[in-house]
């Protein structure tokens, strides 16, 4: 027999707490405002290539559909130009939203973890991590290297170009004294600075 | 005139030749810049998105160095400049922030009070610099060139603070003060793509390309940019582009770099042959 599958969620498989969750972070706490206008799908110029739409990952927030949320590739494709939270109607600050559900979806461990999206944000935090501060070239040679290295063959031209021009870094950047930098990773109290790594990718760096 | 100088990573590497340009044409308009001792990455869009309590702590700490300096800061990059406005703003509206943001300044024994202000380059040649002065020290004014600027995202949003949010003029009122044409440009603060145009090309390219056909469709002789990430983008990715949708050739360069051309300049102190794509040679000769 054909499985049944509803098409909506019933109360039970919703998680209530999760929208109180996310507005509680800073920026979050006019999301039961949304009047579901859809202006941040419209204004938004990476929406049409999102598995949900801005709108709908409101609406989903809102009624607790926390899988569908914090597994959707709309969370990373936002680009932060913060088009949506300047136009809302309802001043709900809409990028703050899209971070806190992709801070959410890491610490959750759901996030798509071979998407060169957030590849590319775990190799900036293990950067600043390490030296304080980013080298452009590295970081776009370890992305490539992770999730397309054959796309790294096809980038030639450009990186010839970034070399001739002077463009691309072979020294990496660093700041004097990034140990200078430890209290702020170790969340503002130095005599934690030994414990066990709080973010998941405090591991990997 | 003097200010608190805080670079950012891209303006020591891919986008060198905004720094160079803009302390070339701040030399010259008798504008001091000291760069921030020991500075840390702002974060970008990137860290806050992973981990926000130590964002906002990255930018508290180049904010209370700038306090320590006392002079107001300056902060070319966008995404440096937003990610320090944004920082300010939400120590001051969140408590809970303002006590994350704090916590780490201690171990350096640093401070912030909240007083100092961080400014874009743009704001502070136009508005501070001003237009007079400015016009007053052009040697070469810039006939023949035809400017579509382009403002980009995180300079007017969600904080415009020295500008029009939908319609900024300050680039605008800059290049007609050097003789230049500026072509009427309504995607002047459209997204380029960001770091899209690394992670996912097809998107992030196509950003980009759409800027600078519509440029090319106005007339523009060039883009000129105010953000080192726009730059990139908006260069370094032509070819691709050209490929892959319609031909597209457009120099595009940083504003400084135009002021400094403006203000006789020498093109190589500006910085202007890192352009992937060359301004033509009549253009700087004219």
């Amino acid at each position: 027999m054909m499985p049944l599958t509803p098409t909506l969620k019933f109360d039970a498989e919703r998680d209530p707490s999760f929208p109180k969750q996310i507005m509680a972070r800073p920026g979050g706490e006019k999301l039961f405002g949304c009047i579901q206008c859809g202006t941040c799908s419209a204004t938004c110029p990476v929406s049409i290539y999102m598995d949900y739409t801005p709108r709908q990952i409101m609406a989903l927030t809102r009624a607790g559909f926390k899988d569908e949320v914090l597994r959707s590739r709309t969370i990373w494709l936002c680009a932060s130009c913060y088009a949506c939270t300047v136009d809302c109607p309802k001043e709900i600050k809409i990028t703050d939203i899209m971070y806190a559900l992709k801070r959410r979806a890491i610490q959750d461990g759901v996030y798509p973890k071979r998407f060169p999206i957030p590849v590319l944000a775990r190799e900036f935090f293990k950067m600043v991590r390490r030296r304080g501060r980013v080298t452009e070239s590295e970081l776009v040679v370890r992305l490539m290297l992770q999730t397309n290295w054959l796309g790294m063959v096809k980038m030639w031209r450009q990186g010839l170009n970034l070399i001739r021009t002077g463009r691309f870094s072979l020294k990496p950047e660093r700041m004097r004294h990034a140990e200078a930098l430890q209290p702020i990773f170790a969340g503002g109290e130095p005599h934690l600075a030994t414990r066990t790594p709080r973010h998941p990718w405090e591991a990997e760096s | 005139m003097k200010f608190s100088y805080f670079p950012g990573c891209s303006l020591k590497g891919t986008g060198r030749a905004y720094e160079e340009s803009l302390l070339a044409v701040c030399r010259a308009l008798g504008v001091e810049v000291l760069e921030l001792d020991d500075w840390n990455c702002c974060g970008a869009t990137a860290y806050m998105a992973v981990s926000e309590a130590a964002g906002y702590m990255m930018n508290t700490r180049n904010l209370a160095l700038a306090e320590r300096d006392s002079h107001e800061l300056l902060a070319p990059c966008n995404a440096c400049y937003l990610s320090l406005k944004k920082t300010q703003h939400y120590i001051a509206e969140y408590p809970s922030v303002a006590a994350q943001a704090t916590g780490a300044l201690a171990a350096e024994k640093l401070s912030y009070t909240g007083k100092v202000k961080v400014r874009h380059p743009l704001d502070v040649l136009v508005n501070d610099v001003g237009l007079p002065a400015i016009k007053k020290a052009v040697k070469q004014p810039l006939k023949g060139f035809k400017v579509a600027p382009y403002y980009g995202c995180q300079i007017v949003r969600p904080f415009a603070e020295f500008d029009d949010q939908q319609n900024p003029v300050l680039m605008d009122k800059l290049f007609q003060a050097l003789g230049a044409e500026v072509v009427r440009y309504p995607l002047k603060t459209r997204c380029c793509g960001g770091s899209l145009t690394g992670t996912l090309g097809e998107v992030g390219q196509r950003l980009s390309f759409i800027l600078l056909n519509e440029a090319q469709r106005r007339g523009a002789t060039c883009v000129a940019t105010v953000c080192p990430l726009c730059q990139f983008n908006l260069d370094s990715y032509q070819a691709e582009m050209s490929r892959q949708w319609s031909p597209v050739r457009m120099p595009v360069v940083y504003f400084t770099q135009l002021l400094g051309l403006a203000l006789g300049l020498d093109e190589k102190a500006l910085g202007l042959q890192r352009c992937i794509v060359p301004l033509p040679a009549q253009e700087v000769h004219a």
